[in-house]
C-alpha cells in the first residue's frame, strides 16, 4: 500500500487547490494521518473510496477529539559569528504563543477488496465556538451516519450534508457537549467516605464546617 | 348472661403442630396472605445492563429462581410484582423506570441489583448515569455486586420474601397498599437542560448529612 | 420509499402512540417499541412507523445505556480503564479486555510472550462459543420459542463461565489481559477442564443443530427475511458474521493476523444470500472452527512466562502518538482508538462498538417486513446494549 506521503502527493495533483498535509505520529506505532481542509473533504473521501490503487471501501472508525487552546513554544536558535575569532555562538530564542484550540474529526479507513489500511482522515474546525461545521462524510460511507450524530452529540461539530443529524446518545433537550474538555458536570454532590484533592474542595462547598459554639445548629446541605 | 370469660391464650408452636397433625389448620389471615404472596413474587422482565444477564443466569436451569416462585417474568408492569432494577440507571433511563413503577400495582416492591443501581456503581462520575435509583422510587433490598452473582440475587430474594412475610396488614406498619391515602404515583422526572429535572426526589432520598469538623 | 411529508420523529421520552395519515397509504401508525421490551436486546428504543403490519419507517434512538465510558476513560488511568472494558460488550470481557491491551501494546511498543499469546486465543475462542450460543439462544426466544433453546445454551455458557471463574476470579467481569501479557497463569488442571470442554463441545452443537436447524418454523420465520446485499454490507462498515452471512470474506482473524491466529487452521464461512437464517448459520459454523482453533491451540500450548516481565503496570506512561487497533470480536471488530500525550491517563480513549455500526442498516433491514420480523432481525445483528451505548 501507498505511504501516507505518496497519496498526498497523488492528492495534491489531483485537487490543485486542496489543503492536504501529513502529520507525523510519534510513538511505535507509526499510524502516520493526513490532514484534510474541509473545503475539499467529500471529494477526497470518494476519490480515496474509488480510486483502483486504494479502494478504501470501509470506514472503520469516525472519531471526534477536543484539542483546547493551549501555550506552544517556538524556539529560533541563530547562529551568531564571535567577532573575536573564536567559536560562534548558538543564541536560542523561545518564543511562547497560544495555539488557539479546534474540534478535529479522525476517520480510520479500511479497504476490503484489497485487504489493506488504515488511511487515516483528519479534519479540522476553524475554532470550539461559531466555526465547528465540516463535511459529512456519510454519503461516501454510510457507517459514518451514526458515528457522525455521535460527534454532534458529544463534541458539537456539524456536519453539512449529512441526512439525519440529530443527538444521538444524549437526549433532545440537552443543551452541553459532554465530551469536551472544558464540560462542567452539573452539581450534584453525594457523600463521599474518604474525600481528597478537588473531591474535598467539592465537599467544603457543600458541607459547611461546624459552628464553633456547641448551640449551633447543624446546617443543612444545599440541595 | 353469663361472662364470656377471658379471650384465649394465643396458641403455641407446639399446639399449632398438634392441631396440623388432627388436620387442622390454624392461622392468621395476614400469615396466609403473606405466606402466599411472599411464595409467588413475579418479576418485571426488566434487565439493564450487566447485571440483567446475571439475572437471566439466575432464571435459567442451573440456579433456577422459579423454585421460589418467580416462575415467570411478566413482560408487562400491570402483571409484575417485583421490579428488579439490575443495571445502570441512566438519567435518559430514569423517567421510564419511574413511569414503570407507577403502572406496577401494589403490592409492588423493588429491588436494587448491582452496585449501578444502588448507587450509581463504577459509573458515578458520569453526566448521564443517576447515581442509584433510590433517588426516585422506593428500594426494598439492596444487592451489592458488580455482578451480583445469580447465589446473591436468590439471597436477596428470600431476603425480600422474609420482609414480606413479616409486613402487619394493620395498623401503622400497614403497607402502602393497606394503607388508604398513600400515594401511588411517583413524580416522573422531566429532561432539562444539563440534568434531569428534579434531580432527585426529595421525599424520597436526601444526601447524608454531615458536618465537618474544623480543619477536616 | 420516501415519506417526506412525515414529520421527522423525535426522541420522545415516554411511550407513544401517533396515527399519521398519508394519501397513499391511508393510516400510519408510529409505535415505540422500548426501551423496555422483551425482545430489544436492552434498553434499545425503535420508533418504527407501521402501515397496517408492515414497517414503513424505523429509527432507532440510543443513549438509554450511555454510561460516559470514553469519558471515564480520559479520567482514569490506562490501567483503570480495563475493568471497564469488561463491561461494554458485558457478554464477551475477554475479547474486549484484549482489544484494549492490544491497542496499548501497540502505542507503547511492548511485546508480548508466546503462552500468553495462546492463552489469550484460547480465550478469545470460548468467549466467541459463549456469544454465539447466547445468541442462537436469544434468536430462537426471539422467533417464539419461549425459553427452551436459551436454557440449553445458557447451560453450556455456565460451563464456559465455570472455566472463566476457576481462571480469573469471576464469572463475567474478567478484567484478565494486562499490558504486556494475561494477569495469571493458566494450571494444568484448567487446561485439562478446558480441552474437555473442546472436545465435549462439538457433541452439544450436534444436539443443538438437530433441534434448530433444520426446523421448519425457524426456516419459516428466517429465510428470506433481512436480506442485507454485500455491497451495502461494506458501506455501512458492518464487520463480523453479519458481513461474512452476507458474502463478504472479511475476518479480522485472517486478513490482520494479530496474536498467533495465523498459526491455526481454520476456514471462514460465508453466506449466499445474507438473510437473517444465513446470519444463524454462519454462527453455528463459526462456533465448530472456533472448536479447531480451540484444540489446536490448546495442544501446542508452548510453556513461558505468561507477562513480559519487562512489563509495565503501575505507573504505566505510553510515548505521545495515537493508535487504532481493533481485533476480531464475537460481534464484530472492535477497535480502540487511544491518543496519548505522554501522560498517565489517554487523552482520547475511543471504542470502536460494532454491534453500534452494525445497526447502521437496521431500518434498511426491516423496511417491508412486518413487526414480527422486525424482532428477528434485531435479534440476528447480534446486539449488546453496553456497547452500542458505552
Amino acid at each position: 500500500m501507498e505511504t501516507p506521503d505518496q497519496i498526498r502527493d497523488r492528492l495534491l495533483a489531483r485537487f490543485p487547490g486542496a489543503a492536504v498535509a501529513v502529520v507525523a505520529n510519534p510513538g511505535p506505532a507509526a499510524q502516520h494521518s493526513l490532514l484534510v481542509g474541509g473545503a475539499h473533504g467529500r471529494a477526497i473521501a470518494e476519490f480515496l473510496r474509488d480510486d483502483p490503487a486504494l479502494r478504501l471501501d470501509f470506514c472503520s472508525n469516525a472519531t471526534g477529539v477536543d484539542w483546547l487552546d493551549r501555550e506552544v513554544t517556538d524556539v529560533a536558535s541563530t547562529t551568531v559569528p564571535d567577532p573575536a575569532g573564536g567559536p560562534a555562538k548558538v543564541v536560542e530564542q523561545k518564543t511562547k504563543r497560544l495555539q488557539p484550540g479546534y474540534l478535529e474529526v479522525v476517520y480510520h479507513l479500511f479497504s476490503m477488496e484489497l485487504r489493506h489500511g488504515p488511511v487515516i482522515l483528519r479534519m479540522r474546525t476553524g475554532n470550539r465556538s461559531d466555526k465547528v461545521t465540516l463535511p459529512s462524510l456519510t454519503p461516501v460511507w454510510r457507517s459514518c451516519e451514526f458515528q457522525e450524530r455521535e460527534v454532534f452529540d458529544l463534541y458539537g461539530v456539524v456536519f453539512s450534508g449529512h441526512p439525519d443529524l440529530r443527538r444521538i446518545l444524549m437526549w433532545d433537550e440537552f443543551k452541553d457537549h459532554p465530551m469536551r474538555k472544558d464540560y462542567a458536570e452539573p452539581d450534584d454532590y453525594e457523600w463521599e467516605p474518604t474525600p481528597h484533592g478537588d473531591v474535598l474542595a467539592k465537599a467544603k462547598l457543600h458541607y459547611p464546617a461546624a459552628e464553633p459554639a456547641a448551640a449551633a445548629p447543624k446546617e443543612e446541605p444545599k440541595p | 348472661m353469663s361472662d364470656p370469660g377471658p379471650p384465649p391464650a394465643t396458641p403455641t408452636d407446639a399446639e399449632r403442630d398438634e392441631l396440623r397433625r388432627q388436620g387442622i389448620l390454624l392461622t392468621s389471615m395476614e400469615e396466609l396472605y403473606n405466606w402466599g404472596r411472599s411464595r409467588s413474587v413475579w418479576p418485571l422482565n426488566f434487565g439493564l445492563a450487566c447485571c440483567a444477564i446475571e439475572m437471566m443466569a439466575a432464571s435459567m436451569a442451573r440456579f433456577d429462581i422459579a423454585r421460589f416462585g418467580s416462575e415467570v417474568f411478566r413482560p408487562s408492569p400491570r402483571q409484575a410484582d417485583l421490579i428488579i432494577v439490575s443495571g445502570t440507571v441512566t438519567k435518559k433511563m430514569a423517567p421510564q423506570v419511574v413511569r414503570l413503577w407507577n403502572q406496577m400495582p401494589e403490592p409492588k416492591y423493588c429491588i436494587a441489583m448491582g452496585a449501578c443501581a444502588i448507587s450509581g456503581g463504577p459509573f458515578k462520575q458520569g453526566y448521564n448515569v443517576l447515581k442509584g435509583i433510590d433517588r426516585y422510587i422506593p428500594v426494598d433490598i439492596y444487592i451489592p455486586g458488580c455482578p451480583p452473582r445469580p447465589e446473591a440475587l436468590l439471597h436477596g430474594l428470600m431476603q425480600l420474601q422474609e420482609k414480606m412475610r413479616g409486613q402487619r396488614l394493620t395498623g401503622p406498619e400497614a403497607p402502602p397498599h393497606m394503607q388508604p391515602g398513600a400515594a401511588c404515583d411517583y413524580p416522573v422526572p422531566a429532561f432539562g437542560a444539563h440534568d434531569l429535572e428534579p434531580p432527585k426526589n426529595p421525599e424520597l432520598w436526601q444526601p447524608p448529612v454531615l458536618v465537618r469538623k474544623e480543619g477536616a | 420509499m420516501s415519506f417526506s411529508d412525515l414529520s421527522p420523529l423525535e426522541s420522545a421520552p415516554g411511550p407513544q402512540i401517533r396515527a399519521v395519515h398519508d394519501e397513499f397509504h391511508g393510516d400510519l401508525l408510529e409505535v415505540s417499541m422500548g426501551p423496555h421490551h422483551p425482545s430489544t436486546h436492552g434498553v434499545f428504543r425503535m420508533n418504527v412507523t407501521l402501515d397496517g403490519e408492515t414497517v414503513v419507517r424505523l429509527k432507532p434512538v440510543f443513549g438509554y445505556l450511555h454510561r460516559n465510558h470514553e469519558k471515564i476513560g480520559e479520567n482514569a488511568s490506562y490501567l483503570g480503564s480495563m475493568p471497564y472494558t469488561d463491561r461494554l460488550d458485558y457478554l464477551c470481557s475477554m475479547t474486549n479486555n484484549w482489544a484494549y491491551a492490544l491497542a496499548v501494546e501497540r502505542l507503547s511498543g511492548q511485546g508480548v510472550p508466546e503462552r500468553a499469546e495462546y492463552l489469550r486465543v484460547i480465550l478469545a475462542e470460548l468467549t466467541r462459543l459463549l456469544n454465539h450460543t447466547c445468541l442462537a439462544g436469544f434468536l430462537l426466544q426471539d422467533c417464539g420459542a419461549s425459553g427452551t433453546p436459551l436454557m440449553y445454551a445458557f447451560r453450556e455458557r455456565e460451563k464456559i463461565l465455570d472455566l472463566f471463574e476457576a481462571l480469573s476470579g469471576s464469572r463475567m467481569m474478567c478484567n484478565f489481559q494486562r499490558f504486556g501479557g494475561c494477569r495469571t497463569d493458566a494450571p494444568p488442571e484448567w487446561l485439562d477442564a478446558a480441552r474437555e470442554l473442546a472436545d465435549g463441545y462439538g457433541a452439544f452443537l450436534d444436539e443443538f443443530e438437530e433441534l434448530l436447524t433444520g426446523n421448519e418454523i425457524l426456516m419459516a420465520r428466517t429465510q428470506g427475511i433481512g436480506r442485507l446485499p454485500a455491497k451495502l454490507a461494506v458501506s455501512a462498515g458492518v464487520t463480523g458474521p453479519m458481513l461474512r452471512a452476507a458474502g463478504v470474506g472479511y475476518d479480522l482473524r485472517k486478513v490482520d493476523g494479530y496474536g498467533v491466529y495465523p498459526r491455526f487452521e481454520f476456514r471462514v464461512p460465508l453466506g449466499a444470500h445474507g438473510d437473517t437464517y444465513d446470519r444463524y448459520m454462519v454462527r453455528v459454523l463459526e462456533m465448530r472452527e472456533s472448536i479447531k482453533i480451540l484444540q489446536q491451540a490448546l495442544r501446542t500450548l508452548p510453556r513461558g512466562p505468561i507477562i513480559d516481565p519487562k512489563a509495565r503496570l503501575r505507573g504505566f506512561r505510553a510515548k505521545p502518538g495515537e493508535v487504532y487497533s481493533r481485533i476480531e470480536g464475537p460481534k464484530g471488530e472492535i477497535g480502540f482508538f487511544l491518543v496519548s500525550e505522554g501522560g498517565p491517563n489517554p487523552y482520547r480513549y475511543r471504542v470502536r462498538p460494532p454491534s453500534f455500526i452494525n445497526l447502521t442498516i437496521l431500518e434498511d433491514l426491516c423496511v417491508g417486513h412486518s413487526i414480527a420480523d422486525t424482532v428477528v432481525i434485531l435479534g440476528s445483528i447480534d446486539i449488546v446494549l453496553g456497547e452500542v451505548d458505552r
